[in-house]
């Protein structure tokens, strides 16, 4: 399909098939201005109060949302999230995918340590949502983009 | 444009932010608070956060830089009102507010302020 597209081609990622027996009703939102990620932490807290996550757990889970859409905004130039709910058979869950079609990150190590940041930032962003979820993990290549998941189940 | 309004009481400014703010909104009233201050002539902010069911590390540094610039300007700042999911969730993210006095109610704000609150 090369030279049909006119859209930047996202990100294509072995991430984008995580969990792919274990979740559904994936909705797709645009990461483009901060107003997106507004969006993004209101459709994410609704989620969770859905499975009923505790106050304490939507609130990490809006928070890691918020700083890993900004990131795809000011780092990736823009890209998209995919909101999935999730099911393992024991529990519930909700998983955030956030791709772009970006430089990639060079040294991911360096990426997560606090206090690291390229744009200016407080640098806690990438190790500080770790913190925030239960499944963190990340793809980033150079030149083609980057992918970070995040899962958080209810406990 | 969208704004955040800051109410004045003697010298002091208060603000409740009521809205999830996006980046831009939080810069805007970055910088409305330090023209106030200068322009009031302030002794004192009071940022009521109580409604916010979210800090992440923008509005953190946001409500950081607030209180370094009141302070390169002879005023003070007190963040009221945090609720305890989003404390949890500050130290948690690594973020401490260094330099920020709090406190848990607007009252007790004020009381830090040196103003008795009737």
């Amino acid at each position: 399909m090369t030279g049909a597209q006119t859209e930047a081609v996202l990100f294509d990622t072995p991430l984008l098939d995580y969990r792919a027996q274990q979740r559904t009703g994936r909705v797709t939102l645009p990461l483009r201005s901060d107003d997106d990620v507004v969006g993004l932490r209101k459709q994410v807290r609704e989620r969770a109060v859905a499975i009923a996550l505790s106050l304490v757990d939507q609130t990490k889970l809006v928070t890691a949302a918020s700083e890993l859409g900004r990131n795809t905004i000011k780092y990736g130039g823009g890209g998209e999230v995919y909101l999935d709910a999730l099911d393992d058979g024991m529990r519930r869950g909700i998983g955030l995918l956030f791709v772009d079609a970006g430089q990639g990150i060079p040294d991911i190590d360096n990426a997560l340590r606090d206090g690291f940041t390229t744009g200016g930032g407080l640098g806690l962003g990438l190790g500080g949502s770790k913190r925030l979820v239960d499944e963190f993990d990340i793809d980033s290549r150079p030149k083609e983009g980057t992918a970070v998941l995040i899962v958080k189940w209810k406990r | 444009m969208e704004r955040i309004p800051i109410l004045r009481m003697g010298d002091l400014l208060l603000v409740t932010i009521q809205v999830d703010m996006h980046d831009r909104l939080a810069m805007q009233l970055q910088d409305d608070l330090t023209e106030r201050i200068v322009k009031d002539s302030a002794k004192g902010v009071l940022i009521d956060i109580s409604a916010l069911d979210l800090v992440d590390s923008f509005i953190g540094r946001m409500i950081s830089n607030t209180a370094a610039m009141a302070r390169v300007l002879d005023a003070r700042t007190v963040v009221v009102g945090m609720q305890p999911a989003v404390a949890i969730t500050l130290v948690e993210l690594g973020l401490t507010l260094h330099g920020v006095k709090t406190a848990l109610n607007v009252e007790k704000g004020m009381t830090l302020l040196g103003k008795s609150y009737k």
